[in-house]
């Protein structure tokens, strides 16, 4: 007898397929009570983020709503709809609408948290401090439309606040429609954007400066450091780390230019040629106009480019010694 | 640091920060401010011009109109209705899936992980959720507010981090007296979670109060709409045509005279903003620690 067959005989018939099988479908019974809770969530998001990844197949048909009752009797025509998409008159002021507004957001919108923080941390009376924080963390918390609402109201022809005090100081004499104005908007959104969540975004900055070692500024304080020198060169370079951190996700969001802000500021039909972006573009053609499969398509572009983006930025992030993922 | 040992520079630029916080603060604090003197004001006098930091003709008529509105109170508890069973269940499935992931003994484990990891970084976009939201037949439902947004996989990964730190003694001798996982997670981990459940739970309640767009694109049924989407349609209609109100108060608007859609729509934004400005001291209690562990995770 080979020592094969004798370990055989002794281990019973076949030791390692059969039983290991029935010991697998065995555990998973046994952890049934565990799975349990794992698989409602597991069919919620397949359902709601998994399926829709599918369904951006009818970018390559002709989706119609009325006779397609499966996804797959929808006609394919390829690139048809990206073709369209490339020649359309609009195509290159959309572009130059996102890329645009989501640079003007990152170049701004970015440094002025951290400014804030420099700043907040540079206050001694800790009332003033929390109050700064408070008031200047709360529109963080209103919705858009609320938001919107502000603006316009500000902004109003109809003796909104700015009109009012630009009238005041002798700049103007008869009121201005900011809103209907194709000048203005850019500033608009961008100062929109700071003003709600400046306060809120230098949440993690603050933190990150409380951390820094405290020795460091006293030894400053006895070489005679100015404060600005102290922040220049102590608070920075102890903070940027976070700030790469931070940087490097802003910029896979480089093509997320906005969507519920435009939306709301940019209600005048005059504002398009400089408020259409990408998302605000997939919204009105795909829904407003139905024209499913070309706004399909038009998202699908976005996507991509901003899977290069991010694995761009992924790519920076590791070289910076910390990976999204 | 004293004030009488800071070099002349340091002076220049501790006086210019304090000025640059408390511009800023202003600038953050005068559009409400603002908002609610006009809401405080009579419509047609405000038409007048000047009113800046205080009322010149003190009403209560615009919350009047408001508050005995029929459509924005239904709007009003249609909100509520969203935010109170949303937030519910969203943090209860949430915080069972992550319980559940917290296993390492779970089958599966790290390709459910990917799976869900995945879907924070792609998905399918407006368009094709759009119309599998339609073949769902949730489309004009109000079960559209509640439904999809169950699961979040940004608090689910907070919520594991969470219940991995909690002591695992606990659950061990729960489970030598007999307790299930199940009743681990009722009795155990959920009490002892109430800071991360308050955190992600006010999180949670601030984006179903304060999202209009679900609404304006699946919902058509003007009953179920929610006061934020309610406000946006007043907020860019005109007096005669205030759609959006019920005809009661359009006939009280029609003949005082008094009213404007500014000065209305102010009283509306006023109390639309009044829940979250009630929940506010709670929420700055709690969203400091929530942003300090959701950055952790990066």
């Amino acid at each position: 007898m080979s020592e094969a067959a004798t370990r055989k005989t002794i281990a019973g018939p076949s030791p390692q397929s059969r039983p290991r099988k029935k010991s697998a479908l065995h555990r998973l019974w046994k952890q049934m009570d565990v799975q349990l809770m794992v698989w409602p969530g597991i069919l919620l998001i397949f359902v709601f983020s998994y399926i829709p990844m599918y369904g951006v197949l009818t970018a390559f048909m002709d989706y119609n709503i009325f006779t397609a009752h499966r996804i797959f009797e929808n006609p394919w025509v390829g690139f048809k709809h990206f073709e369209a998409f490339f020649d359309a008159p609009n195509f290159w002021q959309i572009m130059r609408n996102t890329v645009v507004i989501s640079l003007l957001k990152f170049v701004i919108g970015f440094p002025a948290p951290i400014i804030l923080a420099l700043m907040l941390n540079e206050v001694r009376h800790m009332v003033f401090k929390r109050v700064v924080q408070t008031i200047t963390y709360l529109p963080h918390f209103m919705s858009w439309v609320i938001v919107g609402g502000l603006v316009m109201s500000l902004l109003s022809a109809d003796n909104g606040s700015v009109n009012i005090l630009l009238k005041g100081v002798g700049a103007i004499d008869e009121p201005i429609n900011f809103l209907s104005i194709k000048d203005y908007f850019w500033t608009i959104l961008i100062s929109t954007n700071v003003w709600k969540e400046i306060g809120f975004s230098s949440i993690v900055y603050l933190a990150a400066i409380a951390g820094v070692d405290q020795h460091m500024y006293e030894a400053a304080d006895i070489d005679g450091a100015s404060k600005f020198k102290q922040i220049y060169l102590i608070t920075l370079p102890s903070i940027m780390p976070v700030i790469i951190i931070f940087m490097v996700l802003a910029m896979g969001n480089l093509l997320n230019a906005g969507f519920e802000d435009i939306l709301i500021i940019a209600e005048n039909p005059l504002l398009r040629p400089v408020a259409d972006v990408i998302d605000v573009y997939v919204y009105r053609i795909g829904l407003q106009n139905q024209k499913y499969s070309f706004a399909v398509a038009v998202g699908l572009f976005k996507a991509v480019i901003s899977v290069g983006l991010l694995t761009m930025a992924n790519y920076l992030a590791r070289r910076a010694g910390s990976s999204l993922w | 640091m004293r004030w009488k040992r800071l070099a002349f520079g340091d002076r220049v630029m501790v006086v210019m920060i304090y000025s640059f916080l408390i511009l800023l603060s202003f600038t953050a604090l005068y559009p409400f401010w603002n908002a609610l003197v006009v809401s405080l004001n009579v419509g047609i006098d405000t038409a007048k011009g000047g009113i800046t930091v205080w009322p010149r003709a003190f009403t209560l008529d615009n919350y009047k109109i408001v508050t005995n509105d029929d459509n924005l109170l239904n709007a009003f508890l249609i909100s509520i209705y969203r935010t109170v069973a949303g937030t519910v269940l969203a943090i209860f499935m949430t915080a069972l899936l992550a319980y559940g992931m917290t296993k390492t003994y779970l089958m599966g484990r790290q390709g459910y992980m990917v799976f869900f990891v995945f879907t924070m970084y792609f998905g399918g976009g407006l368009i094709p959720t759009f119309l599998l939201i339609r073949s769902l037949g949730l489309f004009d439902s109000f079960l559209v507010y509640i439904i999809p947004s169950l699961i979040s996989v940004w608090n689910m990964i907070i919520f594991r981090t969470f219940f991995k730190g909690l002591p695992a003694g606990l659950e061990e001798s729960a489970q030598i007296d007999g307790c299930s996982n199940w009743g681990v997670f009722f009795r155990i981990i959920l009490p002892l979670s109430g800071p991360i459940l308050a955190t992600l739970g006010l999180f949670t309640a601030v984006a179903h109060w304060n999202d209009w767009f679900v609404p304006s694109i699946y919902i058509l049924n003007e009953d179920l709409l929610p006061v934020q989407t309610v406000l946006r349609r007043l907020l860019n209609a005109n007096i005669r045509d205030l759609s959006g109100l019920d005809s009661g108060s359009l006939s009280r608007i029609q003949n005082s005279q008094q009213f404007t859609t500014r000065s209305l729509v102010s009283a509306t934004m006023m109390v639309v903003s009044l829940p979250i400005i009630l929940v506010y001291p709670f929420l700055q209690k709690y969203f400091v620690k929530g942003v300090m562990i959701g950055s952790l995770k990066e």
